[in-house]
């Protein structure tokens, strides 16, 4: 059972209370950007057997969207962040290389 | 490769059955290959298969990682269909029906392919309109699918309740000729008349690495040493997005986790398959008589074969109101496996940006159901080096062009 605990709230809440919101700091490219980098940011995506960072909202709790940083080969939680960032927190960065020092890193 | 029959059934029983031989070949591989497959799962292998005997290409070799048919092909609900609502979709899973139907002859080998049937039931207003239209599309298009009512579902399938307090039964969707087959012997059939053509099937054997030249695939870097090929198919459903980064690409895929799991045996009580869209849930008796029971898919990322308890709960639970019968079963197993999601739940079978490098993945939750089209295909595609006409809808790049095959509408849910 996968549990995140919301950064916003701080309840340790289950996945049944969660909901969601796929691949986190995606770069968005709008009007006037190239084919190429609309269809990139629009539908490509990393999905990383590993090291993954993704978007959730706490849908049946404050309602509020976050960010966590998950292993998707074993769904270990490294840890949860507020959406209100462009990049995860170096101290998660470096949690996560201590428990995946063949992690190649963000980006 | 001995041919099997009744007569070599009875030529064999005089030796006490001990000169069979192995079905297929467990070969160490060669130095270069005009094709590399990856994935001997059930695409796999029927793409293998279908570039020897239509375009006569026999220098092959297909690697898996894990054991052949270990992947998704062994871990699915065996439904065969093809009521799909799109025409690029009903054309494909229609071909991968209409081979299912002389598969066990083309193989010479008994995939046990039952076309005993299957019902999509509409159980909101919603689902009745959908469904209807989905039948005048499939007349269009020469898929044989009927509209009927409750009484007629009722009929077909006696443990139903179709007056459920939360989901009454409206009506199904019938595609007569549906069925189920036996997944592993789609597998096994496919890789004994690779083999027996010649081609190098290649166990555990991981691909580590791509290798290229000017944006060109010259061979791969796998466990068992480098190996050099013209052309190159990634055929690994789950693992696709991890195949593609090696390549240097990025694909419109998301892996999640889908369950399904069985009960114990009980005596023939359901001979159709019944899929229930609404509630996410899909069952079938198999042969051995135990209930097979499909669910949804969970929500997020995730290459662990196993998926989230709430969905079987909640597949179950629905079931348990449409077939109250089985509220007393015992389930046997559970498992999961990790399917390839595109954005409007349609495959892709495309050319790459990396160069005699072709993909065929994004099948999701319906792969079992087309392994002999996507094979039939993709053969095609990677004979010619251009797209034919099953395949020239599902390139990788309708996404950008916003040419979408959206079943996922169509369909309501994952499917």
């Amino acid at each position: 059972m996968l549990i995140l605990e919301c950064p916003c709230c701080g309840v340790k809440a289950e996945e049944t209370e969660l909901a969601p919101g796929g691949e986190a700091h995606l770069k968005r490219f709008g009007p006037g950007s190239s084919d190429a980098d609309f269809d990139s940011y629009m539908f490509a995506r990393a999905n990383p057997k590993g090291v993954h960072f993704e978007r959730w909202r706490h849908a049946n709790g404050c309602g509020k969207w976050f960010l966590a940083a998950r292993c998707t080969a074993t769904l270990e939680v490294f840890g949860t962040y507020p959406a209100q960032t462009t990049e995860p927190p170096a101290e998660l960065q470096a949690y996560i290389k201590s428990r995946r020092p063949e992690w190649e890193g963000y980006k | 490769m001995k041919r099997y029959s009744m007569f070599a059934v009875a030529r064999e029983g005089l030796n006490y059955h001990l000169g069979w031989g192995r079905a297929w070949r467990n070969p160490a591989p060669k130095k270069k290959y005009d094709v590399i497959i990856v994935g001997a799962g059930g695409h796999g292998l029927a793409t293998a298969y279908y570039l020897g005997k239509n375009y006569g290409i026999r220098n092959v070799a297909i690697i898996e990682k894990g054991w052949l048919g270990g992947g998704n092909t062994g871990r699915n609900t065996t439904i065969i269909r093809s009521n799909y609502l799109q025409d690029p979709s009903a054309a494909i899973y229609e071909k991968a029906r209409s081979l299912y139907e002389t598969l066990s002859q083309d193989l010479n080998y008994n995939v046990m392919f039952s076309p005993r049937g299957l019902l999509m039931l509409a159980q909101t207003h919603h689902e009745v309109r959908g469904y209807r239209r989905t039948v005048y599309a499939n007349n269009l298009q020469g898929v044989t699918t009927e509209w009927i009512g409750p009484e007629r579902v009722k009929q077909i399938v006696p443990i139903m309740n179709i007056h459920g307090p939360r989901y009454p039964v409206l009506g199904a969707l019938y595609q007569a000729r549906g069925g189920t087959a036996r997944h592993d012997a789609v597998a096994w059939g496919y890789a004994r008349a690779c083999s027996d053509m010649g081609m190098d099937i290649i166990q555990q054997c991981e691909v580590t690495g791509i290798r290229q030249v000017n944006g060109k695939v010259t061979g791969v870097d796998t466990t068992k040493g480098s190996i050099d090929c013209d052309k190159l198919g990634l055929v690994v459903a789950g693992h696709t997005s991890v195949l593609a980064d090696m390549g240097g690409f990025r694909l419109p895929i998301e892996s999640l986790a889908l369950q399904a799991l069985v009960s114990e045996p009980i005596k023939p009580c359901m001979d159709v398959v019944v899929m229930a869209n609404t509630v996410h849930g899909y069952m079938s008796q198999s042969d051995k008589g135990e209930m097979v029971i499909g669910g949804g898919t969970d929500g997020f990322n995730n290459y662990t074969q196993r998926g989230s308890w709430h969905h079987v709960e909640e597949t179950v639970r629905a079931l348990v109101e449409t077939f109250p019968m089985i509220s007393r079963l015992k389930m046997l197993r559970q498992w999961g496996g990790i399917v390839d999601m595109t954005g409007d739940r349609s495959p892709i079978l495309s050319k790459t940006p990396l160069g005699n490098c072709f993909v065929n993945c994004g099948w999701g939750t319906g792969g079992f159901k087309s392994i002999p089209g996507s094979g039939w295909a993709m053969a095609e595609l990677m004979a010619r080096g251009e797209p034919g006409p099953l395949t020239e809808e599902f390139s990788m790049y309708r996404f950008r062009e916003g040419k979408f095959i959206d079943e996922s509408v169509a369909a309501g849910v994952a499917h």
